[in-house]
């Protein structure tokens, strides 16, 4: 398909502005820029139709079931977006007087309220724009709190080899040297490995629970107890959250820092990417460390801004991806405490559900009973029919359903990750379940007809390593 | 109690009972006794209909002036129509990152003409898929140019506070060190600034136009960055780019800046963009996702993620930095803008920015709000008066205008844009004029 | 799988000629290669840097990972192959001809393995 660049004609235009009504006035020349500007010259309509093209070649939530493990792509609702769209919102200036911003700073407000009392924190920061920003700005605060006890030689963080990308380059990003343990053959943290890796420089432990494996860590609050006896401090990756959610807190397992992605558990759309929202809850003990100001409920009911006093800093400018928190507490004051927990009972039993159904036929990684996503291991696959992880990824494709992860966990060769999340149907699962089903199938009788796929979607299979030998990254 | 479980009880019963299971407890066993929550502090749901009107109360609680002076880093610029439009496509909404091509080109496209806008724009030769902000942007085009020899970020004191504390916040993480290059007259100090870089300088961040609004010599200090060896990083403001040098011209390695006034909102202050390019030889360091441009199995053209090796999904603690989500759908906004706009609306928006700035400039000089920097600005500038200024700014609230930032007890940040008509500059300018009357 | 039996090889998949006592060309072996998959970009050292046996040296992009190439020698960067900046797939279609590393001055090195040790090893590794 051609760009937005390849259209148009010279000359065309639309009409936006009106002429200017004051005397015109122009910078020196020797300030100007001299290389044109080459911007489009499109129609209206050649915009509209060129993104609704777009728009065709991409395949959302809003299109089908996107079991993508680790990612929480559970159905974003449209009340969430009329929220965010109110002009009470979205015209309101980031450095407005607090007196003319308290709808804004109510919001902040009663998310973190919420978001404490569901994660089991004492404060929250909502300025980190997404989970690895969060998971930066968090690291942070367990930095500062070293320092602030005059303890500098706390640089070691310790991370369970199944985590999470993020994880590491954080730590990298905090000045902390990653201090990688291997997990126990059932994808738990493997607790001698972990006694011997703490010391007097372990600054703390970054943990997922659920794991990325799908499973509850049984031992947590043994792992957060070895961590705390060595003068160490729990950070708490929230990308699993939706499992537990108004069952179990953080708070309650030991952790003493938590960051949450609102654009998984909370509902609100990824954007192709983002924006996302990574707030950081901690205990009492960090919050005079949290970045930029928090809201205050003052004694006459209305908001103010308090700053931390021993601040890390601001991790961004204002404070945060705002409209994506008013889709959370929208989301959240719609669910209530009973739906919350509700949607993590769903989310939990949906995975088991297809968990169940596939179970005789593909190879799971660790048995028994998963919470709100599982593993798939077709290392066998590989070996017996020449049929790998991605093939199958690519042959859901042209059943119209979202591929679950691919080759992660790095712990499980030839790894598929399933997150249904709690707001698929069983229709869906078990349509998606027949079509893994007919895809095993073929993996035995016609691995050839997998390595061709997929036939029906708008391109085939790109040639990635020519994009990366020559890369072409404009047009 | 809103819900988007589609289940009914019913069903929920049976598919417990297909796993072999008679209740959700049974879920959740391995969950210790001990971390279990029994009680949930939040208040019941509520319905659809219940939650608008509660959401509606709390956006009215929040004042929407009818006129806006203000910017300091978030500008209310004139927003098309079709821009918002696009943009609301369920699509692109809520598609994740476009890690399986086949079924995103879509959003991968998108990206590739974002950054094909952004490199025409800034005259640069690559951009990545944007960061979260002008902020984040710079702190990150920093840690770009650090080396094991040189660790010292220089930045001008006349960059937003903003974008100084972050660059601040995020070496307190990496543990290299910030300078700052000190302001005279309300531009970087050429001649202070010699003295700071040396062989440990490991790059120099200038803003342009600056937080005062003034327009730097960029050129100029580029050169004295590169004299040193270090790098040179020029913040930008992308309507401005509209009529003013290019990163590229005043011989930039890394041009960034946030994007929200290509077609976002205020909002509050977020979501915004971060955009960021460089010089080829710095391709590689550019954090996040780059999309590149490549050929199916069939020869048709396709687009993909690419260079992902330098990512942390991949390189994990050795990665060009931790950025996963960026701003994807912002990226988006601004590619839709500038489309819309063409160069010939880019250039008018720009050029009107700066001509009503001054026409308002001009107006406050006679009503008693003097200019406080001598040198050109863009759209935003500094006046002094001998009336404080929350007088003034008090004053305009009460008739709906939200006037300029008060930087300090004399000191006002104007800003006008392509918004601002003639009309509501001489409004402004009458009651300023009444202030300065009834005070003086 | 060829492991020509003039070169030297370490238990990380690199090979190493030696030109004289204190020069060596380092490369990846061919087994390396197949490992690793299409190559799409080399991280090479720059001129002069010490080089530490045993330590990571250089690294090697494929599309979905990246591999640590590890010094068999203590000595010092002479020269790097920079023709393999433009074109990493040298690697992948004459890995003996695709050195990655000149090294000089050779104080010390890893334990190294003839042809047909290390030829052992990789039937010990694919098992």
């Amino acid at each position: 398909m051609q760009l937005i660049t390849e259209k148009g004609r010279e000359g065309r235009g639309l009409s936006l502005l009106p002429p200017c009504d004051v005397e015109r006035a122009e910078p020196a020349q020797a300030d100007c820029r001299k290389i044109p500007l080459g911007m489009p010259s499109v129609s209206e309509t050649e915009i509209s139709r060129h993104y609704s093209a777009l728009a065709r070649r991409t395949h959302g939530v809003n299109d089908g079931f996107y079991p993508l493990g680790s990612c929480t792509m559970k159905y974003n609702p449209k009340i969430d977006e009329e929220a965010a769209a109110l002009s009470g919102f979205t015209q309101i200036h980031p450095l407005q007087p607090a007196e003319t911003a308290q709808g804004c700073m109510e919001v902040l407000y009663l998310a973190e309220k919420y978001l404490c009392e569901i994660t089991g924190m004492s404060a929250m920061t909502f300025q980190p724009a997404a989970g690895a920003h969060g998971e930066f700005t968090g690291l942070l605060l367990i930095k500062a709190w070293h320092h602030s006890r005059g303890d500098m030689k706390r640089t070691k963080i310790i991370v369970p080899d199944s985590a999470h990308g993020t994880n590491p380059a954080s730590a990298a990003m905090a000045g902390l040297t990653v201090v990688n343990v291997p997990s126990a053959p059932d994808g738990s943290v493997d607790l001698e490995a972990l006694r011997e890796a703490v010391g007097e420089d372990t600054a703390g432990l970054m943990l997922t629970n659920p794991n990325t494996v799908g499973m509850f860590d049984e031992n947590i609050l043994e792992i957060t107890k070895i961590v705390h006896e060595a003068g160490g401090l729990n950070y708490y990756d929230g990308a699993n959250l939706n499992a537990i959610m108004g069952i179990a807190r953080p708070g309650d397992m030991g952790f003493d820092v938590v960051h949450l992605n609102l654009h998984k558990t909370f509902a609100t759309p990824h954007g192709g990417g983002g924006p996302g929202s990574g707030p950081v809850g901690c205990s009492e003990a960090l919050a005079p460390f949290l970045p930029g100001a928090r809201v205050q409920k003052k004694e006459d009911g209305s908001y103010g801004w308090t700053g931390a006093e021993q601040t890390i800093g601001s991790v961004k400018a204002f404070y945060g991806n705002f409209l994506v928190v008013v889709r959370a507490l929208t989301y959240i004051l719609t669910l209530g405490r009973e739906g919350i927990v509700e949607a993590a009972r769903n989310a939990v039993l949906n995975a088991n559900y297809l968990r169940t159904k596939l179970a005789d036929t593909y190879p799971m990684a660790y048995d028994g009973l998963c919470m709100h996503e599982f593993v798939v291991s077709l290392q066998s696959w590989k070996e017996k029919y020449g049929v790998t992880a991605l093939d199958v990824a690519k042959a859901l494709l042209d059943h119209g359903i979202h591929p679950p992860t691919m080759y992660f966990p790095l712990i499980v060769h030839e790894a598929l990750m399933f997150e249904p999340t709690e707001t698929e149907s069983r229709e869906t699962l078990d349509e998606a379940a027949a079509a893994l089903l007919e895809i095993a199938r073929l993996a035995q009788t016609d691995p050839e007809a997998l390595h061709a796929s997929p036939r029906t979607t708008p391109i085939g299979r790109p040639d990635e390593v020519t994009a990366a030998r020559h890369p072409v990254v404009r047009g | 109690m809103g819900s988007y479980v589609p289940g009914t009880s019913r069903e929920q019963q049976e598919m417990l009972q297909a796993i072999g299971l008679d209740s959700f407890d049974q879920l959740f066993e391995k969950i210790p006794e001990k971390v279990r929550l029994h009680e949930l502090d939040l208040p019941e749901g509520l319905s659809e209909l219940a939650v608008r009107d509660a959401m509606e109360e709390i956006a009215g609680k929040n004042r929407v002036f009818r006129h806006i002076f203000r910017g300091a880093g978030a500008y209310n610029h004139y927003i098309p129509a079709i821009v918002k439009s696009v943009v609301a496509k369920e699509n692109f909404v809520t598609a994740y990152t476009p890690y399986q091509a086949e079924i995103s080109q879509g959003i991968l496209q998108s990206i590739f003409e974002y950054q094909t806008l952004i490199c025409r724009l800034t005259g640069m030769d690559v951009s990545n898929a944007s960061v979260y902000d002008g902020a984040t942007a710079a702190a990150e085009a920093a840690a770009m140019c650090r080396d094991r020899k040189r660790t010292v970020i220089c930045v001008s004191a006349a960059a937003p506070p903003a974008v100084i504390g972050t660059i601040r916040t995020y070496a307190f993480g990496s543990g290299a060190e910030v300078v700052i290059a000190p302001q005279k007259e309300g531009r970087t100090d050429a001649e202070a600034l010699k003295q700071l870089l040396d062989g440990r300088t490991a790059c120099l961040y200038v803003q342009q136009p600056n937080y005062y609004g003034q327009l730097e010599d960029c050129e100029a200090l580029a050169g004295l960055a590169h004299q040193a060896g270090a790098k040179f990083i020029m913040g930008c403001n992308p309507i401005a780019l509209g009529i003013l040098k290019t990163p590229a011209e005043c011989g930039a390695d890394i041009a960034v800046g946030d994007g929200q006034p290509l077609g976002m909102p205020l909002s509050w202050g977020g979501p915004y963009l971060g955009f960021m390019a460089a010089k080829e030889n710095m391709m590689r360091k550019l954090p996040g996702r780059i999309v590149g441009e490549t050929k199916d199995d069939q020869g048709n053209r396709a687009f993909v993620l690419t260079l992902q090796a330098r990512e942390q999904h991949i390189r994990r603690e050795k990665a060009s930095s931790n950025i996963c989500s960026n701003q994807a759908l912002c990226a988006l906004t601004a590619a839709v803008y500038l489309s819309a706009m063409g160069s010939e609306g880019l250039r008018e928006t720009a050029s009107q920015c700066y001509s009503k700035a001054h026409y308002l400039q001009k107006e406050l000089a006679k009503a008693g709000l003097k200019l406080k920097y001598q040198g050109d600005f863009f759209h935003e500038f500094v006046t002094e008066s001998e009336i404080p200024s929350s007088v003034y700014l008090k004053w305009l609230e009460e008739k709906g205008v939200l006037g300029g930032l008060p930087l300090s007890r004399r000191d006002i940040l104007w800003c006008v844009t392509e918004k601002n008509t003639k009309a509501e500059m001489d409004e402004l300018v009458g009651a300023v004029k009444e202030v300065t009357r009834l005070c003086s | 799988m060829n492991f020509p039996e003039e070169l030297k090889y370490t238990d990380s998949h690199e090979w190493v000629k030696m030109l004289d006592e204190q020069t060596a060309l380092i490369g990846l072996t061919e087994y390396a290669q197949s490992e690793l998959g299409d190559l799409v970009f080399v991280n090479l050292p720059e001129a002069d840097t010490e080089l530490s046996a045993g330590e990571a040296m250089a690294d090697v992009e494929s599309v979905k990972a990246v591999s640590d190439v590890y010094s068999p020698v203590t000595g010092r960067v002479e020269e790097v192959n920079e023709e393999l900046m433009d074109h990493p797939e040298f690697i992948n279609e004459t890995p003996y001809e695709s050195w990655l590393v000149k090294a000089a001055d050779i104080a010390d090195t890893v334990n190294l393995m003839t042809a047909q040790e290390y030829a052992a090893l990789v039937e010990q590794e694919q098992q």
